[in-house]
């Protein structure tokens, strides 16, 4: 099977999607004729003009209110917030307009729109470029928040995500975007609120996303070598979120780790384990454990940053500590 | 450029139907039928009245949390927004959006916004959507004094004029942002004038004169419809009540408030077709009694729609997967 790194994966979902349904555009910052300050969305304005690769200002909030009303008028637009930290600004925008149009207005308009961002931190760009802030959009209902691992699962779901009748926030890790993976030529889309088993493993589930699952497949490999085998399910989306295939596993495992980059206090992490002991709790072998960032903003220093960012050896540690 | 006599005479009946609805919701939250936040328009009838009536029917229309009367001069029928107001089935949003956002999908009116400026941006969608779908329907955008100081007034004015869209900002100046008298809180408050920082034609108008509003509305939809960008009008007015239900508006003088009811726009508009020989008194005194009869009618019908079904609680959210 041929591969694509990440970033082309985004490509070429991006230009199928386009290619097929003249209602898809773009529009963000440096998205046209640098072509995404990741390479996302390069060589996307020479095939499909400036009318529908649209380089906007600097102005995040404006960015996502304009998709809304686009997309409340018959486009499907899919617009780049060049990196989730700079979501912070289009908040407003986010929550209290895109995530709650179709509900206030008693359904009588959806919003097929995708708001994608590059998110994470591991390269020394300090505290205000390094979030991992899913858990916020999590927490308000309204939106679907895609968070993939692989260049596979990316194109799957961002096809998916652009087919979908209601607003999406498709949040992409930077450090992947040079990763690869195999991708298939012919078409295919990823469903939603589907979890996937990344590693098969008897003895403890890890649950991971985004970067976080790479972390963990290390650390599985490294458990393998004490015995112990490690199961990584990827829920892939976190709206929905398939607590069903998490549920499954714990329940032959009987152990789980859940691991987030975003801070550990009120994650993501907290809620996937609480509803992991509202269901099994009489089936675990140990307490849940989470691993996440610590509760500070990101620090520069190289070392500091490693101490900050969950990493393969602190999900080995939260491991052994519930299986030895 | 004459108004035609016909129109005169529906935008008298518009602006006594927005009084006297309004009369009616003050009343029915004082009876305990509304809750919440509830803003009236009275005083400011002749701005989206005369405003509104020079656009066609489907262009768009999007505004504030103040939008009792937006809705009405689209024409959604009295009777789902009282029945919204009383937050019961048959309400226009189906009881679940409330006094501030009224959105009728039927009528192109893309909502009420709780936000200050939150619609701005969108609104600015609305028409890049139009835009490049290559229709020349254009979107006429509400915002208060208030909005005029937010950070996504100037973004949407930027990108508005930026891809020369067919917006007409429509500003509601009535001089205070809740409580605070616009002479505090903008730096410059010749609100027209703002436009002209983004390239944009800004112009101002006496808000309290329907007639007036209505001549420079039609000037300024057809410009903006033929392909010349955006515009700002500023429409000077004046709401005689609080803010909102629960503000006594004590922070105004009574020889201020007294000054602007002298130019009641409704009187103002009765004097002018009568001195004209347009209508006679008698007329003048149906339409009263026809609109207290609608208002009447919209109330007990409010009054006797059942409240939303608790299944309702979670519809609406997502056209797709769980909770569609």
């Amino acid at each position: 099977m041929p591969e694509l790194r990440y970033y082309e994966a985004v490509q070429r979902a991006l230009a199928e999607e386009m290619a097929r349904d003249e209602r898809v555009f773009i529009l963000g910052e440096d998205v046209g004729l640098v072509g995404g300050t990741f390479r996302a969305t390069e060589g996307l304005m020479a095939e499909f003009g400036a009318r529908r690769v649209r380089d906007t200002p600097i102005a995040e909030a404006a960015i996502i209110g304009v998709a809304i009303g686009a997309a409340m008028t018959g486009l499907r637009p899919v617009a780049e917030l060049m990196t989730l930290n700079f979501g912070i600004v289009a908040m407003d925008q986010i929550i209290n307009h895109a995530s709650k149009a179709s509900y206030m207005f008693g359904g009588q308009v959806n919003l097929p729109m995708v708001i994608r961002a590059a998110a994470g931190g591991g390269t020394q760009k300090g505290a205000q470029h390094s979030h991992s802030i899913e858990s916020w959009f999590v927490n308000s209902p309204g939106i679907r928040v895609v968070i993939p691992s692989t260049p596979y699962d990316l194109k799957g779901l961002l096809k998916t995500a652009i087919r979908s009748e209601d607003p999406v926030l498709f949040i992409e890790h930077e450090m992947l975007y040079n990763s690869k993976g195999e991708v298939p030529d012919e078409e295919y889309l990823l469903p939603f609120g589907v979890a996937d088993i990344k590693r098969p493993g008897r003895d403890v589930t890890i649950v991971a996303w985004s970067k976080m699952v790479h972390e963990a497949l290390k650390a599985a490999e490294s458990l393998a070598h004490e015995g112990i085998e490690a199961e990584v399910v990827d829920p892939r989306t976190l709206d929905p979120l398939d607590i069903d295939t998490i549920l499954a596993s714990v329940m032959r495992t009987r152990r789980a780790v859940i691991v987030e980059e975003g801070w550990r206090k009120v994650g993501v992490g907290a809620e996937i384990a609480s509803q992991i002991h509202e269901t099994l709790f009489y089936e675990l072998e140990a307490p849940v454990q989470r691993v996440g960032a610590a509760d500070v903003p990101t620090p520069y220093a190289s070392n500091l940053e490693k101490l900050a960012l969950p990493d393969a050896q602190r999900i080995s540690d939260a491991v052994l500590k519930i299986t030895l | 450029m004459a108004i035609a006599a016909a129109d005169q005479v529906s935008m008298y009946r518009n602006m006594v139907l927005i009084r006297r609805f309004e009369e009616g919701v003050a009343e029915a939250y004082a009876d305990g039928f509304i809750g919440g936040f509830t803003h009236l328009y009275i005083g400011q009838e002749a701005v989206a009245t005369g405003s509104i009536s020079a656009l066609n029917h489907d262009d768009y229309v999007i505004g504030t949390y103040r939008v009792h009367a937006h809705a009405l001069c689209r024409e959604t029928p009295p009777r789902a927004l009282m029945a919204e107001l009383y937050g019961r089935s048959t309400g226009v949003c189906k009881g679940k959006g409330g006094s501030m956002h009224f959105f009728d999908a039927s009528r192109y009116m893309l909502g009420g916004y709780g936000i200050v400026g939150g619609n701005l941006p969108i609104g600015v969608g609305a028409a890049l959507s139009m835009h490049m779908q290559q229709q020349d329907r254009v979107v006429m955008n509400f915002f208060g004094d208030g909005a005029s100081n937010q950070g996504v007034f100037h973004e949407a004015l930027n990108m508005a004029k930026l891809w020369n869209l067919g917006v007409i900002f429509v500003c509601e100046n009535n001089f205070y942002g809740i409580g605070t008298d616009v002479r505090t809180s903008s730096a410059f408050n010749e609100i027209h004038k703002k436009a002209q920082g983004y390239g944009i034609p800004g112009h101002v108008v006496n808000g309290m004169d329907v007639l007036a509003v209505r001549e420079k509305c039609e000037e300024l939809v057809k410009f903006s419809r033929q392909g010349g960008g955006p515009v700002l009008l500023e429409a000077r007015c004046y709401r005689y009540q609080g803010h909102s239900m629960t503000d006594a508006g004590k922070y105004r003088s009574v020889a201020e408030a007294e000054l602007w009811r002298k130019r009641d726009p409704i009187p103002r508009l009765a004097k002018s077709m009568l001195e004209q020989g347009i209508v006679d008194q008698a007329k003048l005194d149906q339409i009263q009694q026809e609109v207290n009869e609608t208002v009447e009618d919209a109330m007990r019908f409010a009054e006797a729609s059942p409240r939303p079904a608790p299944e309702a609680l979670y519809e609406d959210l997502f056209v797709e997967g769980p909770l569609a």
